[in-house]
């Protein structure tokens, strides 16, 4: 029992640095000064340990435990992904996403990328159930406070900061970039738009389609 | 001799002044960023987040008491960066000085290198005490005479006038630096001098602006594959072809110019292996070296990381001779100093003249000492509560453990924003300056 609790502790200690984390990357946009590389690069080793230490501490929680809609071969990150609280991925998925776009040279870029290739062979393993859980969620498991409560949208000059030749990120932003404009010809509630989120606890890339303008949702970060 | 005790008497340190003003209500811009004392100590630099350099000149040791050292008194105070914007990536560049180095005096100006995140500067102070009277063409307030009313011939004449010091841009030294300049360090070669920021290190000629040599490159052909930055760098105090530089994983890479061009290779590499035991999430920001500087000697490095200061003798480098921890009470509590960002405070570290004793700074406006020789250490705190003239300072105490003794200062009751990241000490005396948030504190140690 001790070691489940001490267990869930470590859990819920790297849940809420990878938060605090994610948080920072996403205020040092806007230091003045511009992004400070050293830093940024602490916070991103902070993030990849925190990170680890989750999937680890998952692992010991519940051991090759599978779910009904996954193959018993599956990574255990597409698993933790089924399990992690909504709550917690909405909000960590985006932000990397937001923080890195404007700042090609971040190390974070670093992390995102070893994400994005572990992920080809996970999107392959995964079934539709698994990605439809990804949609959004009510305000009921809103994010926590200290995060922005409404997508951070890319201003305008942000997409021109693509980043540098030979950076993976060069798709990601582009993909990013769709999100945040109407899609042509609709004024209404009718557009749909292709969302890409990347978990940043279990790397995992989604893919999902949403209306551009979800009606009744508040206070989800997306 | 500078930090020698006499016999096994410790050294006593009293105050001596501090300059800044008293509020509390603190201005950004005078948020001292760097201290510099030039190698005679007689000037004492401070650059701050306003991008100002203010230089204090100490007077002359008094006739009538020989026995104590002149007051330090502002000499120079000028303008040495602007805010300025880079157009190109739509970011603002600070004005705050990171680093201000001497250059040694071979005249009678004095020249020093001041730099912010992407320009050096190199600027002459110089002394204006006389001026020439006796113009022929010229009144004394500068309207010209009228040629016909001149009868006679005069020889203008060097009359003494109020001394006024004077600070010029000699040199800037832009457009070099992808990233934020960290360090800069003068060559003993009194030619050149490096220039470092978190990927590249940078080789200038004093004299020649338009140009730099590129001495390291560490950035990765992808930066995805980025892993470590350069956090400080040094010129070897008296081998021109040496200089070291440390990194954010921990280790100090000391270079030799003679091997190649590029020293992207080095000669020798400082690296202790890291204590399993102290393992935690934040470890690697814990041992990002924040300052590393050679003694005076050449023989040893220190360098500062976030709990301790290494010292390291350049002929090993598998481990540091000496560890000294500057706040390991600290170490349970680094999930709020991430938090609350403290944890990536830079302190940096500084030798006295003889070697024997190294400083450096810590929170509640605390700063230590070690004596390497004696083994003894200290924590004194600059404060304006201990501000008598020639006041000794007490040495304080903090207890990490639950029973807290009289005099004693608990851990939890430390103020994070009073903190001292810059220390300086005389090249040839017990004089040290310790920069607060916005105060500079000189002391000095007892004199009877």
């Amino acid at each position: 029992m001790s070691a489940t609790s001490t267990a869930m502790e470590v859990n819920a200690e790297a849940r809420r640095i990878l938060a605090v984390s994610i948080s920072k990357l996403y205020a040092s946009r806007t230091q003045r000064g511009g992004l400070r590389l050293h830093r940024s690069l602490l916070v991103s080793l902070v993030m990849r340990s925190a990170r680890d230490i989750y999937h680890a501490s998952r692992e010991s929680e519940a051991p090759g435990a599978p779910t009904p809609q996954e193959p018993m071969d599956s990574s255990p990150s597409s698993e933790e992904q089924k399990q992690l609280p909504p709550q917690e991925a909405e909000p960590a998925q985006t932000e990397p996403q937001c923080a890195l776009s404007p700042a090609p040279q971040t190390a974070v870029e670093a992390e995102e990328c070893a994400c994005d290739s572990e992920i080809t062979e996970d999107k392959e393993n995964m079934s539709p159930a698994a990605r439809q859980s990804r949609k959004r969620r009510s305000k009921a498991s809103a994010a926590p406070d200290f995060l922005p409560s409404k997508r951070a949208r890319l201003e305008p000059g942000e997409e021109r900061y693509a980043a540098p030749l030979g950076s993976c990120r060069v798709g990601a932003a582009e993909t990013h970039g769709d999100l945040h404009q109407r899609v042509p010809g609709h004024s209404d509630d009718s557009g749909w738009v292709k969302t890409t989120e990347i978990d940043p606890l279990t790397g995992t890339r989604t893919e999902t389609e949403r209306p551009w303008k979800f009606e009744g949702e508040t206070g989800s970060v997306s | 001799m500078a930090g020698s005790s006499d016999g096994n008497d410790e050294v006593q340190w009293c105050f001596s002044q501090v300059k800044g003003t008293i509020d509390d209500d603190i201005a950004e811009a005078d948020i001292i960023s760097t201290v510099e004392f030039n190698h005679s100590g007689e000037l004492l630099a401070t650059g701050d987040k306003g991008g100002r350099v203010v230089i204090f000149q100490q007077k002359p040791e008094s006739k009538n008491l020989p026995q104590r050292r002149g007051e330090y008194n502002v000499y120079s105070t000028f303008q040495s960066h602007e805010p300025e914007f880079d157009y190109l990536k739509s970011l603002e560049i600070e004005e705050k000085i990171n680093k201000i180095r001497w250059l040694p005096q071979k005249n009678a100006a004095h020249f020093l290198l001041s730099t912010n995140d992407k320009t050096i500067k190199l600027w002459k102070i110089s002394e204006r005490d006389k001026r020439p009277e006796g113009y022929n063409l010229k009144e004394e307030d500068g309207r010209y005479r009228n040629a016909s009313s001149v009868t006679s011939l005069r020889v203008p004449v060097f009359k003494p006038m109020d001394l006024m010091v004077e600070a010029s841009p000699r040199r800037v030294f832009a457009n070099a630096h992808t990233y934020h300049i960290n360090s800069i360090s003068v060559n003993s070669d009194c030619e050149t001098y490096l220039s470092a920021d978190d990927l590249r290190v940078n080789l200038w000629h004093w004299e020649i602006n338009d140009r730099s040599f590129n001495i390291v490159d560490i950035k990765p052909d992808n930066m995805e594959d980025l892993t470590e930055v350069i956090t400080a760098a040094e010129f070897h105090p008296n081998q021109c072809n040496t200089f070291v530089y440390s990194s954010s994983k921990g280790t100090i890479r000391m270079c030799d110019m003679r091997t190649s061009a590029l020293c992207d290779n080095h000669a020798k590499l400082f690296e202790e292996p890291e204590d399993p035991n102290n393992r935690s999430f934040f470890s690697e920001i814990i041992s990002s070296i924040s300052d590393v500087k050679f003694s005076h000697s050449g023989r040893y490095i220190m360098t500062r990381d976030y709990l301790s200061v290494k010292i390291w003798d350049l002929n090993m480098e598998s481990r540091p001779v000496e560890t000294y921890q500057v706040h390991d009470y600290f170490r349970s509590k680094l999930c709020s100093l991430y938090e609350n960002d403290c944890i990536f405070d830079k302190f940096e570290c500084c030798w006295n003249g003889n070697d024997s004793v190294v400083m450096t700074g810590s929170y509640n406006n605390f700063f230590r000492m070690f004596d390497r020789g004696y083994r003894q250490d200290v924590i004194l705190e600059a404060s304006r509560d201990n501000c008598k003239p020639r006041s000794v300072l007490k040495p304080r105490k903090v207890s990490s453990g639950g029973k807290r003794k009289k005099d004693e200062i608990s851990v939890d009751s430390l103020d994070f924003n009073k903190k001292i990241l810059h220390t300086a000490w005389h090249p040839l005396d017990n004089i040290i300056a310790v920069a607060t948030t916005n105060n500079l504190y000189i002391f000095q140690d007892k004199v009877n």
